[in-house]
């Protein structure tokens, strides 16, 4: 393998890990607030969906944008209405709106555009482009750093750019401002928190519609920056690898970036190289496909470390009367 | 609870009578959906061709499950449906198990052709030949001599499709080298067009510059990061030039259309047995229209025209994956 493919291959990482990553930052305010969310997927592709469809009638990709997160919020909205007002099982819900999802985008996308579930393709301005970082063009021929500035770094989607400083955004909103602490003590002791005279209940809307934005930016990606249009089911599972790498990375936030850089590598080394050779051993590549889900069972088995998630995950909270 | 009775015999009186009155022709989508562009949608155009002809009308489902395959078949047979059209090879085990209750019902299967049952028409295509003929041009149109294959689902049949094709390149350019990735091994890796664009791109890192897509709706990513990225493709199975125009080089048509039209114009009256739809039946063939002019030389066409023949004649043989489960000219 040369420095080159190398490059290329870390490239595709970056590609495939962008998604992954959102959703999970999406899950991870979700999780650390005491909701769990298997609804990601369902989001991501509500948000693919209708990001898509506007951007191929308005011709705007920031318009599609725009609706793809105001799609991926009221199923957020939903989903908290559900699990934090009415205090019903937030699996359930979750497993809801991923089936919602999966149905409606295709009946609607059928009703307005009778092209089977999709969206006509997208072109020029309603598709994100790359960025040319400065100067890429000149350096790119410079040994080594070269192509890691001109490949790797310059050259993606703004959407990839924005899901990288997500991660310190998040680290910093979750573990040095006021909101943030708040926001973890709600997943572990909601009773204290509303002893101290803080409002559960909003605060748990908030993360589950920060949840909603972060998921709709992940599906619009999908949709105008990866592809250029929808496709039924596109979103293909990884908004539940997504939760996987939220889980490996124990609910944080630079742990999950490394977490989604993993399994977007596996990824892409699985698209890359079929079978692997080692040396008279052959990997074949569904064992790269499964190994994301075998590391996370074995993380949560307490092998490596011990994955505790929030002390009050997946409980409604009910005020003491 | 005597005249709940009789209510449910009425009822169930009724929906017979009704379902033996109209021997409405039926057919059975594959789990890639009725609009994939693609396979199904291919067998859609056929139906819908015979309806418009005839003025007739056609039940049809679009399987959403493993588990609806029986129940669909049975659905249709015992509401009377005749003849009940089915897609793909993975019906092949459900019709086995239930053709024999329905015995006067007619079955067709598409892509199936190993059963042994008196009231199947079975259509298996020659996909590798019309795949040698795609990867014929995909060879004279590569510069860079090395062309790529992207399949769907990693089954027998896309082997089949890869193996034509790389005999095809082959026989253009015996040094050309053929880069074949498979999108996955569950259903779901004929909807993923992120992975097939994400194979394309890596395709394309490996210096192909023609890539043949038989993947499903995964077909659709790879087709477009090849219009991005400034290489050629090459759809399957229905027409996809129109795609993107100038930037598709051809398509591999398999004409299930048709096989479907013949089923439907038959009616109740369907010959069973065995077909095979060849180069020689027009069952397979690429698609040359305006949108690929440009791109299609006139001695590439005498070279693939000629090459259609001699098959035809018999002169040239296309070795099929089928034979012995393994190809001559690529390893997968």
């Amino acid at each position: 393998m040369d420095f080159l493919t190398i490059i290329q291959v870390l490239d595709s990482t970056v590609r495939l890990a962008t998604p992954l990553l959102l959703a999970c930052l999406a899950g991870l305010f979700s999780e650390r607030a005491g909701i769990f969310d298997i609804g990601l997927e369902g989001k991501m592709l509500m948000s693919a969906f209708f990001s898509a469809a506007v951007a191929a009638v308005t011709g705007s990709v920031w318009l599609g944008l725009l609706a793809g997160i105001a799609a991926s919020l009221l199923l957020a909205g939903l989903h908290g209405l559900a699990s934090i007002t009415f205090r019903g099982n937030q699996l359930i819900s979750g497993v809801a709106i991923n089936f919602l999802a999966a149905g409606m985008t295709v009946l609607i996308a059928q009703d307005w555009f009778q092209q089977g579930g999709r969206t006509p393709s997208l072109i020029g301005g309603g598709r994100f482009g790359p960025i040319d970082w400065p100067l890429s063009e000149t350096l790119a021929n410079v040994p080594v750093i070269g192509p890691v500035y001109a490949e790797l770094l310059s050259g993606h989607s703004i959407l990839v750019y924005v899901a990288f400083l997500a991660v310190p955004a998040t680290w910093w909103v979750l573990f040095r401002t006021r909101f943030g602490l708040r926001l973890r003590a709600v997943g572990e002791n909601p009773a204290a928190v509303d002893t101290a005279g803080v409002s559960v209940v909003g605060l748990r809307y908030a993360a589950v519609m920060i949840c909603g934005v972060l998921c709709g930016i992940a599906g619009a990606y999908l949709a105008t920056a990866l592809q250029a249009g929808f496709v039924k089911d596109m979103t293909a599972g990884r908004g539940f690898i997504a939760l996987a790498a939220l889980i490996f990375a124990k609910w944080r936030p630079w742990h999950a970036m490394w977490a989604c850089l993993l399994f977007g590598l596996l990824q892409a080394i699985a698209l890359r190289f079929q079978n692997i050779d080692l040396g008279g051993v052959v990997i074949p590549v569904q064992v790269m496909d499964a190994l994301p889900y075998v590391l996370t069972v074995v993380i949560l088995a307490g092998f490596v470390g011990k994955a505790i998630p929030p002390r009050a995950g997946g409980e409604p909270y009910v005020k003491e009367r | 609870m005597t005249l709940m009775k009789t209510l449910m015999g009425a009822a169930a009186a009724v929906a017979l009578t009704a379902g033996a009155a109209l021997a409405e022709p039926a057919l059975i989508f594959d789990l890639g959906g009725k609009f994939d562009k693609s396979f199904n949608e291919a067998a859609f155009n056929g139906a819908k061709r015979w309806a418009d002809e005839t003025g007739g009308s056609f039940r049809e489902i679009e399987l959403q499950s493993e588990a609806q395959r029986e129940q669909a078949l049975r659905r249709f047979a015992e509401a009377g449906a005749n003849p009940v059209i089915t897609m793909g090879f993975a019906m092949a085990d459900p019709l086995s198990a239930v053709a024999a209750d329905y015995p006067d019902t007619k079955f067709v299967a598409v892509d199936v052709t190993w059963l042994d049952a008196p009231n199947i028409r079975q259509i298996g295509f020659a996909e590798h030949e019309g795949s040698y003929l795609v990867g014929m041009l995909a060879a004279m149109a590569s510069k860079s001599g090395t062309v790529g294959f992207v399949g769907g689902m990693d089954i027998p049949l896309i082997r089949h499709f890869g193996c034509g094709y790389a005999q095809g390149a082959k026989a253009v350019n015996a040094d050309i080298k053929i880069v074949a990735n498979m999108t996955g091994t569950t259903p779901a890796a004929w909807n993923d067009p992120v992975k097939g664009s994400e194979l394309t791109k890596a395709q394309i890192s490996q210096g192909a510059d023609v890539v043949y897509a038989a993947a499903g709706g995964t077909g659709v990513g790879v087709l477009q990061t090849a219009a991005d990225e400034g290489i050629l493709s090459i759809g399957v199975d229905s027409n996809q030039n129109h795609l993107h125009p100038g930037k598709v080089l051809t398509s591999m048509l398999k004409r299930v259309d048709v096989a479907v039209y013949d089923a439907m114009k038959a009616g109740e009256n369907l010959e069973t047995g065995v077909f095979n739809m060849g180069l020689a039946e027009e069952g397979v063939g690429y698609a040359l229209d305006d949108n690929n002019a440009p791109l299609i030389s006139d001695e590439m066409k005498a070279a693939v025209d000629k090459a259609r023949q001699d098959i035809i004649d018999g002169n040239l043989k296309v070795v099929s994956y089928y034979e012995n489960d393994s190809c001559p000219a690529i390893n997968f």
